[in-house]
């Protein structure tokens, strides 16, 4: 390491290089200039009584200690076509993972661990599913083959997940653009994971076996906004129907993106669209980097082929650290190794994302591929020395480091140290070469870490234990006939009825149009007074109240039924929701007595007037002459209110 | 062959295919009345229907297309499968065990072709050191197919000639034998060489699995790692099943070839031994005896061989209300040995009588096992068990019924003299009757009790 060299300087410069912005300030110019590109899997769990393929009941949740079983399986990768293993497959293998089960009676069955054959697929479910194949403009097959998708990560107990297509090459229509649809395919959600440490992961069943449909768009988002906005309109579309769970981690989708000379990256499992922005805009620039890296890399004419690490074991007695992982890794007898990275000098500080850089690629790989719990390494370019520069001289002499190579120092148990030595050469060299392709996990923070390499297109094979489904033509036409209307005309529909933009996402997202056009048709209570009361009075409530299971919408309509019958004035349903979320069962005299409240004929109250109005004549201090209808108003509101129109009673004041 | 260009395809879809000039494996562009599909056209199961082609989507998925809805299809390219199997060298490591794995059809690891979803079966032992190639750490591998048969056609002609190719690998000289066999009759092959290889001086191990090894769970390659360890270093020379001992990734139980049965449908741990505890198990790399009397391993290569088989012996599994003339038909049928199942103790009605007078009439020997699979038959309870007996029913201990007729068979193949032939079915050979049943023999794990609910949570199934 050459004196002059400052990784923070450093991380700041490459930052400069690829001129990264922050997504508040980024333009179209700046996404066309990366090249970015993105196209969105959004998953969406169905409301069924059963799942998918067997008999279990569907969407209990259970908590990770409330279990009944333990099984435990181990994942082989199968040969492909041509003798040789997926990349998946062979990372997955190396890793060694030992996977638990965690069964519990209530929500799973034999089926779900693998040691019974399928029962035939949910017909409900299927139904839901074309339901929304329509709905997605999609070309909607003769038959339902049922196809096995292989993961190897354990998170399907039998190595892979049943999967059938729907439809193909569909269509959705957003504000400026459309957005084409790749397929639609019913499936089986996964297991849950608990905790993967070392090399231990546990998932538990429950959510195991739920139906679940997939939509796939072609990647035609052009910057992270839209990429919002086409899941929204996906997730609105899937709700419309009423039909899908709407509950915490029913929707979640897999963001593809890229960048020019990237490569495909699947963020995976976001739950809420309100981060995909963030994701999408933070990965783009990732990828911008590492191409940059890559060029780096190119001017210092490595030879890919043979480019390789060296290393050598370092003594924990000879060389003492400070460092608390490193001191606890030498009382548990572990293995210390130092590697020299010819040449890389630069790269391991080059800025990836916010807060992170290339070094952090590393740990995180060799936490998911060799099972080192982080921290798992120090490296010659930390903005913090963890290790005395003598030390690190020391060390480096020891590997035999020239000037411009960089070092990282790694420790753990011994057996997993081929594995990890394996693994920083490979993403070393990867770096040479561009983007790996890979499935990242998110944070709320908007970045992201290696979850996994992505998975190849030859693991799907037909599922030998059922047979397809025929969709006859007849059957198709009858759940035609059941459709909701589309979200595009629905956007159209809040417009016209006057509904203002803000409120439009809350009514989407809770399929409440059906809601508010039985009020309109019912009650004859405008629509836009409907809908602004959903969207914000209940929205708030919902928000500043605690969770309420028994609390539905058929309530809000029950309460406006009772006002309307009553002749009581509407504007009282705003204080009433308050207590009827919180106490849904109350009747709603009850609810009005909560408030105080106290029936008055309107009349009666307007009889008031007079007397108010010689009382004035006592008291008034100003010439103003509305301000005799202010104060007589200022009087009767808290009587009136509810009672009677409040402008119609000003009119009344004003006589 | 000039069939395979529609392969499986029959009627309407036939016709169109034809009409379109469409192959299969040629990629084509179907327009219907649905939309446009594209995709290559698969093969179609022969017992499926004639109104849908069937087709492989780019995305890798299957989809089948209504030849109803087909206004046209076009074929744009043409490539057929190919079904080779890549095979590497299975390394020769001195030092380590001679194993030989014969291979009856039942097919314990394969590999997938991802084109057509079909298995194909990996066999030689470069393929399957190219499927589990920590076999090469175990033993070293010969393997020969003796037939190729579907589990459940295994029958007499196929136990006779796999002991006689018993016979010739342990005048070899060869350390273990495998059997690689489907597990629907797997008991019923593991009883007949039980009787037919008689004081073998090494092991020999029948294996199956109950997920096919082309899925990434499959018990195929650790049970195959469980067998070749087996036979290659245990000291148990005894005809055995080696299969899954609980549902999990954990260990192996050897199964006397005469006390095991299927018992689940398609659980991995359905093989269990019924009256007695399993001889041992094992992992990949060491075993653990649970019962102490076994025939140990022998450094000469003797063995007995009696490859008999007589095939005129039926099964009847009795049923309250059953009537003579069900009997009487088997006898005059000319079968010449008759295993009952009978309920409880081992009992039949007494409507029954006249038929087992007149079996032991015509010369056919009758023996009494159980519908309760556990426990043993015991004729002198009840009088009705001493009627039959005086009517020439003979209890068989607790001989489970499926290896009670193999070994009428083969009894029956060797003599038949009645009081020869009872003589030699009451005379144990390999464990098939027992004089105790150890007290944590039947143990049959059933969830609910809160004691098992327990023991289940602890431990892994």
């Amino acid at each position: 390491m050459s004196q002059a060299f400052d990784p923070k300087r450093n991380y700041e410069e490459t930052k400069k290089a690829i001129a990264y912005v922050n997504r508040k300030e980024a333009t179209q110019a700046d996404y066309d200039r990366i090249g970015f590109m993105s196209g969105l899997e959004v998953h969406q769990q169905l409301k069924t009584s059963k799942k998918l393929f067997c008999n279990c009941p569907s969407g209990i949740y259970q908590a990770s200690d409330n279990f009944d079983a333990e099984i435990i399986r181990h994942m082989r990768p199968t040969l492909s076509e041509l003798g040789e293993y997926d990349g998946t497959a062979l990372m997955e293998f190396k890793t060694k993972k030992n996977i638990i089960y965690r069964i519990n009676n209530d929500t799973a069955c034999t089926y779900d661990i693998d040691d019974t054959p399928p029962f035939p697929i949910n017909r409900e479910a299927l139904e839901y599913a074309l339901q929304i194949s329509m709905l997605s403009k999609l070309n909607i097959v003769g038959e339902v083959h049922i196809t096995r998708k292989q993961y190897l990560d354990g998170s399907i107990p039998a190595g892979f997940q049943r999967t059938a297509i729907l439809g193909v090459e569909g269509e959705i229509q957003l504000k400026n653009k459309k957005v084409r649809l790749i397929q639609l395919s019913i499936e089986e959600d996964s297991c849950r994971e608990i905790s993967d440490i070392g090399h231990l992961r546990t998932y538990k069943t429950d959510r195991l076996g739920i139906p679940l449909i997939e939509t796939v768009t072609y990647p035609d988002f052009v910057n992270p906004d839209e990429v919002k906005e086409g899941a929204d309109y996906i997730r609105f579309l899937n709700r419309s129907t009423g039909k899908v769970e709407t509950g915490k981690g029913s929707t979640r989708a897999d963001t593809n993106v890229s960048c020019r000379g990237g490569s495909r990256v699947e963020i995976k499992g976001v739950s809420s669209t309100k981060w995909m922005p963030e994701l999408t805009h933070i990965e783009a620039f990732r990828q911008y980097a590492l191409l940059n890296i890559k060029s780096i890399l190119e001017t210092k004419n490595l030879d890919n082929d043979s480019w390789k690490i060296s290393s050598e074991e370092i003594d924990l007695n000879e060389i003492k650290f400070t460092y608390q992982a490193i001191k606890d890794a030498k009382e548990q007898g572990h293995k210390c190794i130092a590697v020299n990275l010819r040449n890389f000098e630069g790269i391991l500080s080059h800025y990836t994302q916010p807060g992170q850089m290339f070094a952090d690629e590393i740990t995180n790989r060799l936490k998911v591929i060799a099972c080192l719990e982080k921290p798992n390494l120090i490296h010659s370019e930390q903005f913090e020395k963890v290790l005395r520069e003598k030390k690190f001289e020391k060390i480096k002499t020891k590997l035999g480091s020239k000037e411009g190579d960089a070092q990282i120092i790694i420790w753990g148990p011994e057996e997993d140290m081929p594995t990890a030595l394996e693994t920083i050469e490979e993403r070393c060299i990867m770096a040479m070469e561009g983007v790996p392709e890979e499935t990242r996990k998110s944070f709320k923070d908007g970045t992201t870490i290696f979850e996994r390499v992505l998975p190849g297109a030859d693991r799907m094979y037909p599922d030998t234990d059922s047979a397809p489904i025929p969709l006859t033509e007849d059957y198709i036409v009858s759940i035609s006939e059941t459709l909701p209307i589309d979200i595009c005309d629905r956007y159209e529909q809040l417009a016209n009825w006057g509904i203002p933009e803000d409120a439009k996402e809350y009514i989407l997202k809770k399929n409440l149009v059906p809601l508010i056009e039985k009020i309109e048709r019912e009650l004859d209570i405008s629509p836009k007074w409907a809908g602004i009361f959903l969207a914000h009075r209940l929205c708030n409530v919902e928000h500043n109240s605690k969770f309420s299971k028994d609390f539905t919408y058929s309530l809000v309509f029950a309460m406006l039924h009772y006002l309307k019958d009553n002749n009581l004035d509407l504007e009282l349903a705003k204080k009433m929701l308050w207590e009827l979320y919180r106490h849904p069962k109350m009747d709603f005299d009850s609810v009005l007595t909560t408030l105080n409240f106290r029936r008055i004929p309107k009349e009666e109250i307007e009889s008031r007037i007079p007397f108010l109005r010689e009382k004035y004549k006592d008291i008034a201090t100003s010439s103003d002459p509305g301000a005799e209808t202010r104060w007589i108003m200022g009087e009767l509101r808290k009587t009136a209110a509810g009672n009677m129109n409040l402008s119609d009673l000003k009119i009344e004041c004003c006589n | 062959m000039s069939d395979d260009i529609f392969q499986g395809y029959k009627g309407k879809a036939l016709e169109l295919l034809k009409k379109y000039k469409v192959r299969v494996w040629g990629k084509c562009v179907v327009e219907t009345t649905r939309g446009k599909f594209e995709g290559t056209v698969l093969p179609r199961s022969e017992n499926d229907d004639d109104l849908h082609i069937v087709m492989k989507i780019i995305t890798g998925y299957n989809i089948g297309v209504d030849v109803e809805t087909i206004s046209s299809m076009k074929e744009v390219d043409y490539k057929k499968a190919n079904y080779k199997i890549p095979e590497k060298e299975f390394p020769y490591t001195d030092g380590l065990p001679q194993v030989k794995l014969f291979g009856t059809g039942g097919t314990i690891a394969s590999r997938l072709d991802y084109r057509t979803g079909a298995v194909i079966p990996a066999f030689s032992p470069g393929e399957l050191y190219g499927a589990v190639p920590e076999l090469a750490g175990i033993c070293n591998l010969e393997t020969e197919k003796v037939f190729a048969v579907f589990s459940e056609n295994m029958g007499p002609k196929q136990y006779i000639s796999l002991a006689k190719a018993i016979e010739k690998e342990i005048q070899n000289g060869v350390d273990g034998i495998v059997i690689g066999h489907g597990t629907d009759t797997l008991q019923h092959t593991a009883a007949a060489l039980s009787f037919m290889v008689q004081n073998s001086p090494v092991p020999i191990v029948l294996v199956g699995s109950q997920r096919s090894s082309d899925r990434p769970s499959s018990d195929a390659a650790l049970n195959l790692m469980h067998a070749m360890y087996t036979a290659g270093h245990s000291d148990i020379a005894e005809v055995m099943v080696c299969m899954f001992g609980p549902t999990s990734d954990e260990y192996g139980f050897l199964h006397q070839g005469t006390r095991v049965r299927k018992m689940h449908s398609s659980y991995r741990s359905t093989f269990r031994t019924i009256g007695d505890t399993p001889i041992a198990s094992v992992t990949r790399d060491a075993f653990t005896p649970i019962k102490k009397g076994y025939n140990h391993r022998r450094k000469d290569k003797e063995v007995t061989i009696k490859p008999y088989f007589n095939d005129t012996v039926t099964m009847l599994y009795y049923y309250t209300g059953m009537k003579p003339d069900v009997m009487m038909s088997m006898v005059d049928m000319g079968y010449k040995g008759i295993i009952i199942i009978g309920t409880g103790l081992g009992h039949v009605n007494k409507e029954l009588y006249p038929a087992l007078e007149y079996a032991k009439e015509k010369g056919v020997s009758v023996f009494m096992t159980l519908q309760t699979i556990w426990g043993y038959v015991h004729m002198f309870v009840y009088d009705t068990g001493r009627d039959m007996m005086a009517k020439g029913v003979i209890p068989l201990g607790n001989m489970l019924s499926e290896t009670a007729y193999v070994k009428l068979g083969w009894v029956l193949g060797q003599t038949d003299d009645p009081e020869k032939v009872k003589e030699m079915m009451l005379t144990p050979i390999s464990a098939d009757m027992t004089e105790r049943e150890p007290y944590n023999g039947y143990l049959v794990y059933q969830g609910g009790a809160s004691e098992v609910a327990d023991f289940i949570k602890r431990v892994h199934k």
